[in-house]
């Protein structure tokens, strides 16, 4: 079985965020006409409390390169590049492989922002369509996938892929760390075989640290979506407007600004929130804007954690 | 192809918008951060429009798929514009009286029919820097809505002074402090919100017309544009008018540049046969856009040497005027906010006397007509004062793109062979391209010319197979300048220079050197070679850091 039918028996899906096909996609990018192919191997992972990446990298480092590798020669493509977090290190050799240091915020991670970043342009996310497997790095077809996407493609090439992915938990609990299991253990099972979950009233944010969706107790009997990271806030302890403030201030910062309603929209979060003088009408005028009217899929995910904490915690 | 626009279907193009193909046909989007010289910024979010089966999408950066059904008014599309202006003018404070928008504002008038409150939130600006580059540019950051145009505009000229960095939790516009801005004024006239715009110089002009002794002279390009600033349709010539209003302000006489291009044109090709004929310093590049020559002075000093010594029109009339009149003051009246700066280089002094004083734009001189309540288009129409009033075709054409190459060539053909060219219609150095380029046979030798429309173009260009060369930064020429009137697009340009060329076909006298003014300025003043070196030449180099 070659590496493609073996990914398609896995039906391994991209780590993320995105949850793509990992076989279409390389099949997208294999079948794509261009004069060079590249390779990216994303390892921006930008967002608070998601950890996951850079776990994998510290501790299996060679098998990740060993999944790029796999794509380099399934798409035959001149190029391969790491494109790492600025305040992560590798420890080990990455072979061919161009390491390139991100240097922008949360919006670097962004697959398109990350392309013109390499191309030494400013990380800004460009409009799709074409998307990266036909026009990517320097309008070559691109193969972009996450870190934790290439550590289980060498696992699959191997025949070791048990269906689990990582998992970032972290907060208000006793054993914070990244630990491996099943892809659909229900969250509630995850907190419970890894010793975190709470004696106390507390919610949980699902899928990333800031973008993340804000989750009772008793929603938790469902799989762990996104980045794949949860994280646990006491909800006596937790003062919602500073934790509020703490992603307004995150999304704010770490737009690229682009577009009015992520650029402004975010800034009057964050000043509405910081000022602890939120008028909701307006709060929810511009979470509409951002949903619908964002250039990219980071605005429109920016009202996701403050709607569920208002609706849910408040 | 065709799609669906609110239930109507409409022919289009692969590779179309659907912002497009809807505004041809006459459906009105909101569309107030696209320029269509540059790709999609994708910033306001105004331009939104349903795709049936698929949602929400700007209409300025979607292109049209067969078979395609769109909605551009619904209650959802209403609130999401609504709200994305409320939050535009959370951070662009308004200052309209001054502003080159004024009446025409797209944005107050988006505000009036989405009846939103422009003061919903406190202005996020407020306090913001202005920044002036020379004498020639102010950029108010306060008014700024962040679309990007002029950092792309500035990149496509070739000059990237614009660029964006990140401050306080924001990426911000702002200059290059290790680069110069070459004063073209593409920046102003793309951007959307009025936050570029010219060193005013309204003020002087009017505190200097109070003393009754100034002399205007207005160039080529303005009478197929000034319209435009009072409602009139594009490329409508109202050179007449211009002068009436211009006598209202208080003018002594009004003078058309026109006519000392002509006098450029005559310079002009005696130095292009002289090169020609020794080999010498070829090609030769015109130097009548001060952009151009200060990006050379500035960015590619190795060209300094092939740069014409002639002295743009304007200058040359100036000196003319100062020579001719009784102690006059003479503003230009410029389709360029490089003017502005050309007037302060030192070399152009004539015995310590500049020949040119103040240089007004397009927009400023239509904001003062408007502001004296002159209802320019009853105006009657009035002659041009004796004798400088008198341009042939050669110099009305001057304004658009290839202009400048079209009349020169006409003259140093007849130079060269004694004879008329035969069809003097250059149609090859016409048009909006960015680069163009022809070969004409002038008795034995093979001319070869290339145009220069844009200054971008002139990267990588490669100039060692011409003999003569033509640039002008802005886009189109002079009727594309930075001094003229908003907006400016490729359908505009047309328009105002087709009305250029249509002046030169009904004009008898469509050659420089046959211009009779010409031959009586000759005689009258330029009849020594000491004096037109002084009125009609000048030297380069000297202005890096200005
Ligand atoms: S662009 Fe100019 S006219 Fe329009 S609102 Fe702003 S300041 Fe006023
Ligand atoms: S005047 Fe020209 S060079 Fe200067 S900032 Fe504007 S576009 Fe750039
Ligand atoms: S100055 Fe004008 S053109 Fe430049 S980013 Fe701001 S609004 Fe856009
Ligand atoms: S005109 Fe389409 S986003 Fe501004």
């Amino acid at each position: 079985m070659d590496i493609l039918e073996k990914l398609k028996a896995s039906e391994l899906k991209g780590r993320g965020g995105g949850a793509f096909s990992t076989a279409l996609k390389w099949e997208l990018v294999k079948k794509a006409k261009g004069k060079n192919k590249y390779v990216i191997c994303n390892a921006s992972e930008g967002e608070p409390n998601v950890f996951k990446d850079k776990y994998i990298l510290d501790n299996y480092l060679p098998d990740v390169i060993n999944g790029i590798n796999l794509a380099v020669d399934f798409i035959k493509a001149k190029d391969a590049y790491i494109y790492l977090n600025k305040n992560y290190n590798l420890k080990g050799s990455v072979g061919k492989c161009i390491v390139f240091k991100k240097t922008s915020g949360y919006i670097g991670g962004e697959e398109t922002a990350a392309v013109e970043a390499i191309e030494g342009k400013r990380a800004e996310p460009r409009i799709k369509p074409p998307f990266l497997t036909e026009v990517g790095l320097f309008n070559c077809p691109t193969l972009m996938n996450n870190v934790e996407t290439f550590y289980y493609v060498s696992k699959i090439d191997k025949g070791e892929y048990n269906k689990t992915r990582f998992y970032s938990i972290n907060g208000d609990v006793s054993n914070e760390g990244v630990y491996e299991l099943p892809i659909d253990m229900p969250i509630f099972d995850i907190l419970k075989q890894t010793g975190n979950y709470p004696d106390f009233d507390f919610f949980a944010q699902v899928g990333g640290g800031a973008s993340g969706e804000i989750m009772l107790p008793q929603e938790l009997k469902v799989p762990a979506f996104g980045a794949g990271s949860i994280t646990i806030y006491n909800k006596k302890t937790t003062d919602i407007y500073a934790l509020m403030e703490k992603w307004a201030e995150f999304f704010h910062t770490g737009n690229c600004d682009k577009c009015t309603p992520c650029r402004e929209g975010a800034f009057r979060i964050y000043e509405m929130i910081k000022n602890r003088d939120i008028n909701y009408e307006v709060l929810d005028d511009i979470f509409f804007n951002l949903k619908k009217s964002s250039f990219c899929a980071l605005g429109r995910s920016i009202p996701l954690p403050f709607e569920s904490l208002i609706k849910k915690v408040k | 192809m065709k799609i669906k626009i609110n239930n109507k279907e409409f022919d289009c193009k692969k590779g179309e918008v659907i912002l497009d193909v809807a505004l041809r046909n006459g459906i009105k989007i909101p569309a107030v951060c696209r320029h269509s010289d540059l790709e999609p910024q994708n910033s306001c979010r105004l331009c939104l429009i349903e795709i049936k089966g698929k949602g929400i999408y700007t209409s300025c950066s979607t292109k049209v798929e067969n078979g395609m059904e769109v909605t551009t008014e619904s209650a959802e599309i209403k609130r999401l514009r609504r709200v994305n202006l409320e939050l535009l003018f959370a951070q662009h404070i308004e200052q309209c009286n001054e502003c080159n928008w004024s009446y025409k504002c797209r944005l107050l008038k988006l505000a009036k029919n989405y009846n939103i409150k422009i003061t919903k939130f406190n202005d996020r600006k407020k306090g913001f820097p202005t920044h002036q580059f020379g004498p020639s540019i102010i950029f108010d950051s306060s008014k700024c809505i962040d679309c990007k145009n002029c950092i792309a505009m500035c990149q496509k000229q070739g000059v990237g002074f614009l660029e964006i960095k990140q401050k306080d939790g924001f990426f911000c516009t702002v200059s290059n402090k290790e680069k110069e801005c070459v004063y073209c004024g593409q920046c102003i006239t793309h951007c959307p919100s009025g936050a570029f715009e010219e060193v005013s110089s309204i003020k002087e002009v009017e505190n200097v017309l109070k003393k009754g002794n100034v002399i205007f002279q207005f160039a080529p390009a303005i009478r197929s544009s000034i319209g435009e600033e009072f409602g009139l349709p594009y490329g409508s010539i109202t050179t007449g008018k211009l002068v009436t209003a211009l006598k209202k302000l208080g003018a002594k006489k009004v003078f058309d540049v026109s006519f000392s291009a002509d006098i450029t044109t005559i310079e002009e090709g005696k130095e292009l046969i002289e090169r020609l004929s020794k080999n010498k310093n070829l090609p030769m590049f015109t130097s009548c856009c001060p952009s151009w020559v200060r990006y050379v002075e500035v960015y590619r000093p190795e060209l300094i040497k092939h740069l014409t010594s002639v002295r743009s029109p304007h200058i040359i009339l100036g000196g003319l005027i100062k020579m001719s009149e009784d102690n006059p003051i003479v503003v230009s009246i410029m389709p360029c906010t490089s003017k502005k700066y050309e007037v302060t280089r030192e070399e152009l002094m004539i015995d310590g006397v500049k020949p040119v004083d103040y240089v007004l734009t397009t927009r400023e001189i239509g904001r003062m007509i408007r502001k004296n309540k002159i209802d320019f288009d009853q105006l009657e129409e009035s002659e041009l004062d004796y004798p400088w009033g008198e341009p042939t075709g050669a110099g009305v054409i001057y304004g658009a793109s290839g202009g400048v190459m079209e009349s020169a060539l006409r003259t140093v053909y007849q130079k060269m062979t004694g004879k008329r060219l035969k069809d003097i219609n250059l149609k090859a150095v016409r048009g909006l391209k960015g680069v163009k380029e022809a070969e004409i046979e002038i008795g034995k030798r093979k001319v070869k010319v290339a145009i220069i429309n844009g200054l971008g173009n002139i990267e990588g260009f490669d100039y060692k197979k011409y003999d003569y060369i033509e640039v002008m930064a802005c886009p189109g020429g002079c009727i594309g300048g930075g001094g003229q009137p908003i907006p400016i697009n490729n359908e505009i340009r047309k328009k105002r220079a087709e009305s250029l060329y249509n002046i030169d076909k009904k004009k008898k006298i469509r050659q420089a050197h046959e211009n009779p003014f010409v031959e009586k300025a000759y005689k009258e003043y330029l009849n020594n070679k000491k004096i037109i070196h002084k009125i009609c030449h000048t030297t380069y180099g000297n202005n890096k850091n200005k």
